[in-house]
């Protein structure tokens, strides 16, 4: 089948019950999107389905053949880093940095939903990405930093 | 300090910030090797059972299967990660003692194929009577879970004191005795553990782990395969989370190392979500009896307390778990005399160990719930009373513990003013709990809790005997201008690689970025014990300040021959080295590295860092000495639903004491963690089990605090500037998680008026004491008796409170000219 991945096509040949998380990890090579239970609990391995966030590890590639996929590692364009990553970056919201491309990319369909959302909206989006290093406030803090940058930019998501 | 500084202080991302959002970080399970095979462990599905037999025919013959093992397939050797408990095998050859012990270990084309194998293992088990709870292993002397410790199914039994309690309590205005209940619970890193093991055809082994530990893992495994330690390498892959969880050398590793030796590829072992419930190491369970003495005015006059702790099926670091549940508390607030006895029992679950705060959380929940009891009883403010018996600076503890600074009045002032703490609690004093009601009242409460706390920064004693150092640094300068810096820490997301970058960056005068650091591989880096005790900023921290300050000093020669001037006069800033009035002649730093490599060869210089020798000198003396301790102060403001018992946390305020703070945002992200963990334990996480089997082995199941359940947090920092640590710095990645969970049930008292005496803390408890209440019983929930057991004859020794700390900053190892 075919699967597009930020921005690119790929012809994959996978059985057919193997998961979008494993093909991105193991047939793609894409291992910024990792997981931890692979069983649509903790959010980790959450990617984007045409803009919107899905978690790869219970999805199958069978049903998303003509979706635009996208992971983190489609996230800067070129060396340029998306405000999210910079942000992340900046204000110390990785520690491990385990959870972070889940978050980076259900932050990222946030803002794309709602440029400026209040804390609270934050909080709500991220509620189904699980993080055990950072209490959470220095990524809400990032969120809102990228939000205010992008939107003093002129948007970009 | 004599200068001004120009990295430390300065809230910089960390270096490794770059590769973390962009997914570029390669933890265990990324790396993919040619050739790779796929392990899977078989486990065991019994608590407690004799293995009689194990047939791997059936699962051999499966197509895409390369290796099968059993325990008989390893070297007969126990092994465990304290050289006193040396309990466990990495596949259990005669008994299983919990569920999830491994029995086989498969090797396969892929995962799935080694599942199905796993599937087609025979194993005939004889089930054994299995033993639950402390009370239950207590009782049934006859089925021994193991045949060594200090009894039947008691891994260990201790008994200290420090001086006459009894004579304390005798003469005390008050006398409190309470009992409280911490329930265990779990690291649950977002990272699964994962091993990948290449046994080459030169007969070496390297080994990638998640692991914390790469130096403890690098020794076993010489013990545990039977080969020389020469001949293995262990590199710790970057761990995506650790809090304790992975400081001990697991089944999967050992396995992986064998199956790649049997096959002659790389193995691979991940374990799943499910596996990691059960390889746990986490919090015990601790049950506490605490008796404290007081005066009229607050102050403590003895305190004694006894703890049992349920330490699941293995030793793991539990006879250190189990000290820590007593030798910590003294170091917070004047206690001239202690006692202590404690015991920690094998029961058939998965095995406890050091989780965050490692076996002192709980003792510090019981203590501060019982302040804040006292202080209510005395009319006295709880944060004054605090305030009142903070532990003297530079004096020992009745338990011969040296204490350094302490920031902890400074954190008690910082919380008690953000909080707003005495107008909201003097509005409360002023509607008494008698005042006739109104007709309605509001069903949602609020409620207001203060706790303090204190922790080490670094064990004082390594796991095993020895006189060698607990860090070590090599930095080497390149002609480049850059500098190599190698060193045995493991960067668990606290940030250790980046302050392995910033010391010697502000040593040297040059940017983080122009420090290369290469961690955690035992065949390139110098030891380091590993990333636990909170023992890493400040042991590797002095290391590479000394390994820099050497290289500097050498270059500093060579520059000063180049220039014509004293070594003394040169200064090291923006990336040159020259005099600061005659700047314009300043040498740029990769001039200077060929300066002094031209006058003395390769320029690359180790550092060294081992603790103060202040172990007390009696039997048990060597847990809990520390370079210097943290402090911490919380406040916690929260509402309880009184038709619910819902607590919703409304804000935290917390005050650290942190020495120094060598990067703030990297010091507040470990103070926010560690409070967002205090708050899974003290209202919701729980490691608890049904018939052998884990009631909740799940992320979904096992329920942690996400961001709707984690309030605004008020981080303050307090700077002490302590003389042991690098630059002053203290610890932060653990001591801030102990006040919270007491500050929690302080709080619930203060909304509701009922006593929690047993965490985690949930709703149903909240109606039942509501309804005790309403009863007009003692509203408390808590445990009601304490197991039938009795303790060592004590061990007496003299207490040492208030006696002068002496040799300060006197480490072995250190420069004779270096002062900090």
């Amino acid at each position: 089948m075919s699967l597009t991945v930020n921005g690119e096509s790929h012809d994959v040949l996978v059985p057919v019950h193997k998961t979008l998380l494993e093909v991105l990890r193991e047939d793609l090579g894409l291992i910024g999107t990792k997981h931890g239970c692979e069983l649509g609990e903790c959010g980790t391995c959450t990617v984007l389905a045409d803009g919107e966030p899905i978690l790869s590890c219970l999805a199958l590639p069978a049903d998303l053949e003509g979706t635009a996929i996208a992971t983190v590692e489609g996230m800067a364009r070129g060396s340029e880093l998306h405000p999210l990553q910079q942000a992340f970056a900046e204000l110390g919201a990785a520690q491990c940095g385990y959870c972070t491309p889940g978050i980076l990319l259900t932050a990222q369909a946030l803002l794309a939903e709602e440029p400026q959302p209040p804390r609270q909206r934050i909080r709500e989006a991220l509620a189904g990405n699980l993080c055990r290093c950072t209490g959470y406030t220095k990524i809400l803090d990032a969120v809102e930093l990228a939000a205010l940058r992008m939107s003093r930019v002129g948007g970009r998501a | 300090m004599k200068e001004a500084f120009s990295i430390i202080g300065q809230p910089l991302p960390k270096i490794d910030a770059w590769a973390k959002v962009t997914g570029e970080t390669r933890y265990a399970d990324d790396l993919v090797l040619p050739r790779m095979a796929y392990g899977k462990l078989l486990r065991s599905a019994h608590a407690h059972a004799r293995i009689v037999a194990i047939d791997t025919a059936r699962a051999r013959a499966l197509p895409g299967v390369l290796a099968v093992i059993t325990g008989h397939d390893l070297p007969r050797v126990k092994f465990g990660i304290l050289p006193v408990s040396q309990d466990e095998e990495a596949l259990c050859t005669e008994k299983v003692r919990m569920v999830g012990d491994a029995v086989a270990a498969v090797a396969a084309v892929d995962e799935e194929t080694a599942e199905a194998a796993c599937r087609l293992i025979d194993v005939t088990y004889e089930p054994l009577p299995a033993l639950m709870s402390i009370q239950e292993s207590l009782a049934h002397p006859e089925v021994r879970i193991h045949e060594y410790g200090d009894g039947p199914n008691v891994h260990k039994n201790v008994a200290l004191q420090f001086g006459d309690v009894d004579a304390a309590f005798a003469s005390s205005h008050l006398v409190r005795e309470d009992v409280f209940f911490f329930e265990g619970n779990t690291h649950m890193p977002m990272e699964q553990h994962a091993a990948v093991a290449q046994h080459g055809a030169d007969g070496k082994l390297t080994l990638w782990s998640s692991t914390q530990t790469p130096h403890y893992v690098h020794r076993l495994l010489a013990k545990i395969l039977d080969m020389p330690g020469a001949h293995i390498r262990v590199i710790a892959a970057p761990v995506g989370g650790g809090f304790g969880g992975k400081l001990d050398p697991f089944a999967h590793e050992i396995a992986a190392c064998k199956l790649s030796q049997l096959t002659g590829r790389p193995v691979k072992i991940a374990c799943t979500r499910e596996e990691v419930f059960y390889i746990h190491r986490g919090r015990h369970p601790v049950l506490m009896w605490l008796k404290t003495g007081f005066t009229q005015d607050g102050d403590i006059t003895g305190s004694h307390i006894r703890t049992w702790l349920d330490g699941g099926a293995y030793g793991s670091y539990g006879v250190a778990s189990t000290f820590y549940t007593g030798v910590i508390n003294p170091v917070t607030y004047k206690m001239p005399v202690y006692k202590f006895e404690g015991a920690r029992v094998f029961t058939n679950k998965p095995p406890c160990g050091p989780k965050r705060g490692h076996g002192t959380p709980q003792p510090r929940f019981a203590l501060e719930c019982q302040l804040d009891k006292a202080a209510e009883q005395l009319g006295i403010d709880p944060a004054d009373l605090r305030r009142r018996i903070v532990h003297e600076p530079f004096t020992k503890t009745a338990n011969h513990l040296t204490v350094t600074t302490i920031g902890l009045g400074e954190c008690i002032d910082k919380v008690v003013e953000a909080s707003g703490w005495r107008a909201k609690r003097a509005h409360r004093a002023e509607a008494p709990a008698s005042a006739p009601k109104p007709l309605w009242q509001p069903r949602k409460r609020k409620g207001l809790g203060i706790a303090g706390s204190a922790y080490m920064t670094g064990a004082g004693t390594a796991i095993y005997w020895n006189n060698m150092p607990h860090s070590g640094v090599v930095v080497r300068a390149d002609r480049s201008g850059g500098v190599t810096i190698l060193c045995g820490a493991t960067d668990i997301g606290q940030g250790s690689d980046s302050i392995l970058a910033y010391l010697p960056a502000e040593v040297l005068g040059l940017e983080p970025k122009d420090i290369h650091v290469h961690p955690a591989d035992t065949s390139l880096t110098p030891v380091d014990l590993g990333s636990y005790s909170s023992r890493v900023t400040l042991m590797c921290g002095v290391a590479a300040i000394q390994a820099a300050t050497r290289l500097k000093t050498v270059i500093a020669r060579a520059v000063a021959t180049k220039l014509g001037v004293a070594p003394e006069a040169l200064v090291f800033r923006e990336r040159r080295v020259g005099v600061a009035e005659d700047w314009d002649k300043a040498v740029p730093f990769a001039q200077a590295v060929e300066l002094g490599e031209a006058m003395h060869g390769v320029l690359a210089f180790p550092g060294s860092y081992a603790p103060p020798k202040r172990a007390g000198k009696f039997k048990g003396g060597g847990v809990g000495p520390s370079p210097c301790y943290s402090y911490s102060a919380c406040v916690v403001e929260l509402t309880v639903d009184e038709d619910t018992g819902w607590i919703e946390l409304d804000e935290v305020w917390i005050a650290h004491d942190i020495g120094r703070a060598l990067n703030p945002l990297l010091v507040e992200g470990q103070v926010e963690g560690s409070i967002y963990m205090g708050i899974g334990e003290a209202l919701m996480e729980g490691q608890v089990f049904r018939k052998g089997l884990h009631k909740h082995p799940s992320l979904l199941e096992y329920k942690s605090p996400t961001t709707l359940e984690t309030p605004e947090i008020h981080t303050f920092l307090v700077e002490t500037d302590d003389p042991e640590g690098p630059f002053g710095a203290k610890e932060a990645g653990q001591g801030p998680l102990l006040p919270v969970i007491p500050a929690i049930a302080n709080a619930i008292y203060d909304a509701v008026g009922v006593r929690m005496d047993q965490v985690p803390i949930t709703p149903d408890m909240v109606l039942r004491g509501l309804e005790l209440k309403r009863q007009g019983k003692p509203a408390r929930i808590g445990p009601d008796r304490l197991p039938l057991f009795r303790f060592k004859e004590p061990l007496a020794v003299e207490s040492a409170f208030g006696q002068p700390a002496e040799a300060i900053a006197v480490r072995p190892f250190a420069d004779p000219e270096s002062t900090s």
